[in-house]
C-alpha cells in the first residue's frame, strides 16, 4: 500500500463501524429461545406464524441438528435455549440421555401415536420422512423396481446404487435393520451391498442431484428430497428424472423416522409447550405436509401429492425410541468398511 | 524501543488466547480418560487418517509451492505481458472459498472426487498463500544480489536458484506452513469431494452417535500433527537469515526478458486464473440460471453482508490488537521465549472450526457467560483461529524496518510509548494491514465456529450459503456466494498491492 496512513483509517473506520453494528445486535430478552436443527427455509414460516398467532416471540438459531446437540450438552444447565427442534430421534434421544429435558404433559403427547414420541415423555415426534430408493428410469432397471432393500445386493444393481452412509438418516435405517433382523444379517447385508459397487456420498442431496444428473442410477434416501429437487428444478416430482420408490409395506427399507421436538429444562414459563402444542395443531402440521412434504404427525391431515398414507406404508416393526443408539452400528459400518 | 515486560505481558495475554482451544481439549481429555483416549487413538484408522492428512498437505503444499512460486517470479522479475493484472488476479483465489471452489468442480465435472481432486481443487484455494508473502519479498528485495550475481556471469536460472530462490525462502516457508495448516483444518472441499482426512472423520464423530468425546479426542492428535509440523518448518530456518530491506535501496527490479518463453508464461498464467477463478464464477452462473428458488430480499441479503462485514472486522481487529505484541516481540527480542511464543500461536491453526467454536461455547458458559452469543465471542474464536496469519505480517514488516530508529527516538529522550506511537507502529503499518486484510477474508470465509457462536438471529452470508445450500436451493445460494466472493476480493486486493507487484517499474 503506497498510503499507510489511508489504510490505517480504512481500518479504523472498519472497526467503528463493526463496533457501532455489534452493539445494535442481541435478542428479545423476553423472547422464546429456540435451537432449530431444521433449516430455517423449512420452518422459519411456520414459527413466524405461531409468533403472528399467539404473540410469543421468538429468537432462534438455526445450525446442523448434530452439531447443535453437541453444544447443547456443552452448554447444559445454562443454555438460552428452551426448545430443541431436531431433524432426528437420534439428536433427541442424545440430549435427553444428559437429562437436559423436562417431561411433556400427556395432552401435547397423545396427538402422537405412541410409536412416534419418547417413552420418557422427553421429546415428541412433529413430522415423519419416509426412506426411499430413488432412480433415474433412463439408467436403473425401471420395471423391476425392489420389493425389499434387501434385493439392492443383487447382480441387477451391481454398481447402481448409491447410499450416504456417514449421514443420520442412513444409520437410522442400518440401526433399524439390526432391531428387525439382527447383526448378523445386517453386517451381510452391508458387506454385500459394498461388495455390489454401492456408490458412497456425503448426503442425501448429493444422492438426489446425482441421480437426476444421470451420474448414478439409484440411491436410498428420504422421501422429502425428491420433492425439494422437484421445486428446485420446476418439474412435477412423478415427472422428474430422479423418481421416487417405496419398498414393500413393513420392509426395513421403508423405515419411517421423526423430526422432533423437546423442551429444555432451561426453560421457564408455559411459552415452550405452547409452541410444541402449536406445532401438533391443524395449521402447523398441514403447513409441514404442503411445505416440507413430510408425513404429518397429527391424524386426519391431508398428504402432499403422490405420497402414499402413512399407514399403508407400514414401516418395520420396531420401536423408534432405541435408535438413539447408533454405537453399534457406527461400529459396525467402521467394520465393514462403509464409514 | 519498547518496554520488554509490557510487550512480554501483553504477548502471552495474546497467546493464552490462541491456547483456548488446547485447554479446552485437555479437560475434555481428561474427562475421558486414559482408557478412552487410548481407545479412539490407537487403531490402524487414526494411522491411515493422519498419513491420508499428512499426504494431502504434502501434495498441496508444494504444489502451491510450485504454483505460488511461479506467480510471483513472473510477476515481479519477468516481462510477463499483464504482469500487473496477474499480480491480482493470482491473489484473488484466497476470497473463494473451499466449500464453493469444490462444489463449482463436482458440479461441473462427472465423478470429480477423491484424494487427487481436493489436492487440485485445495491448491488452487491455497497458493495464494505462498504467492503473496514470496511477491512482496521479491518485489521489496534490494536488486543489488541478483545484479552482482548477473554481472559475474551467472544465467537467468543460476540467478535464480542461487540468489533469488534464497531472498524468497523465508516468505516461501512461512506460506507453505500456512497452506499445509489449512489443509490439516479444511473440511469444506474434503466433505465434498469425500477424502477421508482427519478434519473430516472429527466431524463425522459429532454426527455419529452424537459422540463429541471421541470427536474431542481425534483432534488432539490433529494438535500433535501439527506441533511436529511447525516445529519442522522451525528447524528448517537458516540461522539468523533475516533480508533488511533498506531505506533508499528501494530500486526498481531488473526484469528478465522472456523471449520465446512469453507466451507460454502467459498461457501458463492465464490457465491458473481460468481453473482457480473462471471455474466457480462460471459454475455460480450456472446455478443462477438453471434453478427456480430465489434468494431472499435485497434487505435480507445486505444485512448478512452487513453482518459478515461486522464479524469480520471486529476479529480482524481483535486479532490484529493481540497479534501485535507477538509480532513486535518476535521482531525486536529474537530468542527462544519469542519464538516459543510465536510457535504456540500456531498450534490450534489447524484444529477444525468446529472444535475451536466449541472450545469458546465452553469457554463462554463457564468463564465469560456475558459474552456468550454475542459478536465478541465470535471475534475471539476468529482472533484463535487466525492469529498465525496476523502474527507473520507483523513479524516481517516490523523485521524490516530497522531497529536504529526505535533506539535513536529514545536516546532523544522519548518515552517507550511514544516510541512505539510515533516509530514502531508507522514503520509496522504495513503488516498491520496485510494482517488485517488476511484476517478479514478468513472470517468472511468462515463457516462452523460461525454457526455455533453467532448471535441468535444474526446471519452471516457464509451462513446464509450454508442455509441454502442445505435444502438443494442453489440458485438462492447463488447471490450469497457471489457476493462473498465479491466483498472478499477487496481486502485481496489490498494484499496484492501491498506485495508492491502493481508498481510501475524499468522493464
Amino acid at each position: 500500500m503506497r498510503n499507510p496512513r489511508a489504510l490505517a483509517l480504512a481500518v479504523a473506520g472498519a472497526l467503528v463501524l463493526s463496533l457501532a453494528t455489534a452493539c445494535t445486535d442481541g435478542g428479545d430478552d423476553k423472547a422464546l429461545t429456540v435451537y432449530s436443527g431444521r433449516s430455517e427455509k423449512l420452518v422459519k414460516p411456520i414459527l413466524e406464524q405461531f409468533t403472528k398467532s399467539t404473540g410469543i416471540k421468538l429468537n432462534v438459531r438455526y445450525g446442523d441438528t448434530a452439531q447443535m446437540a453437541a453444544q447443547l450438552l456443552e452448554e447444559g444447565d445454562k443454555s438460552p435455549a428452551s426448545v430443541f427442534l431436531a431433524q432426528d430421534a437420534g439428536a433427541l434421544g442424545a440430549v435427553s440421555k444428559k437429562g437436559l429435558f423436562t417431561e411433556l404433559p400427556d395432552t401435547v403427547l397423545n396427538k402422537v401415536s405412541a410409536q412416534y414420541r419418547a417413552n420418557n415423555k422427553q421429546w415428541v415426534g412433529l413430522t415423519g420422512r419416509a426412506r426411499v430408493l430413488t432412480f433415474n428410469p433412463t439408467r436403473a432397471p425401471y420395471q423391476k423396481l425392489p420389493k425389499s432393500v434387501f434385493e439392492l445386493t443383487g447382480p441387477l444393481w451391481k454398481n447402481k446404487v448409491a447410499i450416504a452412509p456417514t449421514n443420520a438418516s442412513f444409520q437410522s435405517f442400518v440401526t433399524a435393520m439390526r432391531l428387525q433382523h439382527g447383526d448378523d444379517r445386517t453386517r451381510k447385508f452391508l458387506t454385500d451391498l459394498k461388495a455390489n459397487g454401492v456408490q458412497i456420498r456425503p448426503n442425501n442431496d448429493a444422492i438426489v442431484n446425482d441421480v437426476h444428473d444421470q451420474k448414478v442410477a439409484a440411491g436410498l434416501v428420504n422421501h422429502y428430497y425428491l420433492f425439494e429437487k422437484s421445486k428446485e428444478v420446476g418439474v412435477a416430482v412423478h415427472l422428474q428424472p430422479a423418481r421416487m420408490h417405496f419398498f414393500a409395506p413393513g420392509d426395513v427399507g421403508s423405515l419411517v423416522n421423526v423430526s422432533g421436538i423437546g423442551v429444555l429444562k432451561t426453560s421457564t414459563g408455559e411459552d415452550a409447550v405452547k409452541l410444541v402444542d402449536y406445532l401438533l395443531g391443524a395449521d402447523a402440521q398441514t403447513y409441514f405436509a404442503n411445505n416440507t412434504y413430510e408425513y404429518p404427525m397429527a391424524p386426519g391431515i391431508p398428504l402432499a401429492e403422490g405420497m402414499p398414507a402413512l399407514d399403508t406404508l407400514k414401516g418395520p416393526a420396531i420401536d423408534l425410541n432405541n435408535l438413539d443408539d447408533l454405537a453399534g452400528t457406527v461400529a459396525m459400518l467402521k467394520e465393514v468398511g462403509l464409514a | 524501543m519498547a518496554p520488554r515486560p509490557a510487550l512480554l505481558l501483553a504477548s502471552t495475554a495474546a497467546v493464552a488466547v490462541g491456547v483456548l482451544p488446547l485447554l479446552y481439549l485437555a479437560v475434555r481429555a481428561h474427562d475421558a480418560g486414559w482408557e478412552r483416549i487410548l481407545d479412539e487413538i490407537a487403531t490402524a484408522r487414526t494411522l491411515t487418517l493422519s498419513l491420508r492428512s499428512v499426504a494431502l498437505a504434502g501434495v498441496v503444499t508444494a504444489a502451491s509451492v510450485v504454483a505460488g512460486l511461479t506467480a510471483a517470479y513472473l510477476v515481479t522479475r519477468t516481462d510477463l505481458p499483464g504482469r500487473r493484472a496477474f499480480g491480482v488476479l493470482a491473489a484473488l483465489p484466497l476470497a473463494v472459498p473451499t466449500y464453493v471452489a469444490a462444489f463449482a468442480w463436482t458440479s461441473t465435472i462427472d465423478g470429480f472426487a477423491g484424494f487427487w481432486a481436493a489436492a487440485l481443487v485445495l491448491t488452487l484455494a491455497c497458493y495464494p498463500y505462498v504467492y503473496l508473502p514470496v511477491a512482496a519479498a521479491l518485489a521489496g528485495a534490494d536488486p543489488a544480489a541478483e545484479e552482482v550475481a548477473r554481472s559475474l556471469g551467472r544465467g537467468p536460472w543460476q540467478v535464480f536458484v542461487g540468489v533469488t530462490l534464497r531472498l524468497a525462502r523465508p516468505a516461501l516457508a512461512a506460506g507453505a506452513l500456512l497452506v499445509a495448516l489449512y489443509v490439516f483444518s479444511d473440511f469444506g472441499a474434503v466433505s465434498l469431494l469425500r477424502v477421508d482426512t482427519f478434519t473430516r472423520a472429527i466431524f463425522t464423530a459429532f454426527s455419529l452417535g452424537f459422540d463429541s468425546t471421541g470427536a474431542l479426542v481425534l483432534s488432539t492428535v490433529l494438535v500433535a500433527l501439527t506441533a511436529l509440523l511447525v516445529g519442522g518448518e522451525l528447524a528448517t530456518r537458516a540461522r539468523g537469515a533475516r533480508y533488511a530491506r533498506l531505506a533508499g535501496s528501494a530500486r526498481p527490479q531488473t526484469r528478465i526478458r522472456l523471449g520465446r518463453w512469453r507466451w507460454s508464461a502467459l498461457a501458463a498464467s492465464a490457465a491458473l486464473a481460468a481453473l482457480a477463478l473462471g471455474v466457480p464464477a462460471f459454475s455460480l452462473l450456472r446455478w443462477s440460471v438453471a434453478g427456480v428458488s430465489r434468494p431472499g430480499t435485497i434487505a435480507e441479503i445486505g444485512q448478512a453482508a452487513g453482518a459478515s462485514l461486522a464479524v469480520a472486522a471486529a476479529g480482524a481487529g481483535l486479532t490484529v490488537l493481540l497479534a501485535l505484541p507477538v509480532g513486535l516481540l518476535s521482531a525486536r527480542a529474537p530468542g527462544v521465549v519469542a519464538t516459543v511464543l510465536d510457535r504456540i500461536t500456531y498450534l490450534a491453526h489447524a484444529l477444525p472450526g468446529l472444535v475451536i467454536g466449541l472450545s469458546l461455547v465452553y469457554f463462554g458458559i463457564n468463564v465469560a457467560y456475558p459474552l456468550y452469543q454475542t459478536v465478541w465471542l465470535l471475534a475471539l474464536a476468529y482472533a484463535t483461529l487466525f492469529l498465525p496469519l496476523a502474527v507473520g505480517s507483523i513479524a516481517s514488516a516490523a523485521g524490516q524496518s530497522p531497529p536504529r530508529l526505535e533506539e535513536v527516538a529514545r536516546s532523544l529522550g522519548r518515552g517507550p510509548w511514544a516510541v512505539l506511537r510515533t516509530v514502531t507502529l508507522p514503520l509496522t503499518l504495513p503488516g498491520v494491514g496485510a494482517a488485517a486484510a488476511l484476517v478479514f477474508l478468513a472470517g468472511m470465509k468462515e463457516l462452523p465456529a460461525t454457526l455455533l457462536l453467532r448471535p441468535t438471529g444474526m446471519d452471516t452470508l457464509a451462513t446464509q450459503l450454508w442455509t441454502q445450500t442445505a435444502v438443494s436451493a442453489y440458485a438462492a445460494a447463488a447471490p450469497y456466494a457471489a457476493l462473498l466472493v465479491a466483498l472478499s476480493a477487496i481486502p485481496t486486493w489490498v494484499l496484492a498491492a501491498r506485495t508492491g507487484v502493481l508498481e510501475r517499474g524499468a522493464a
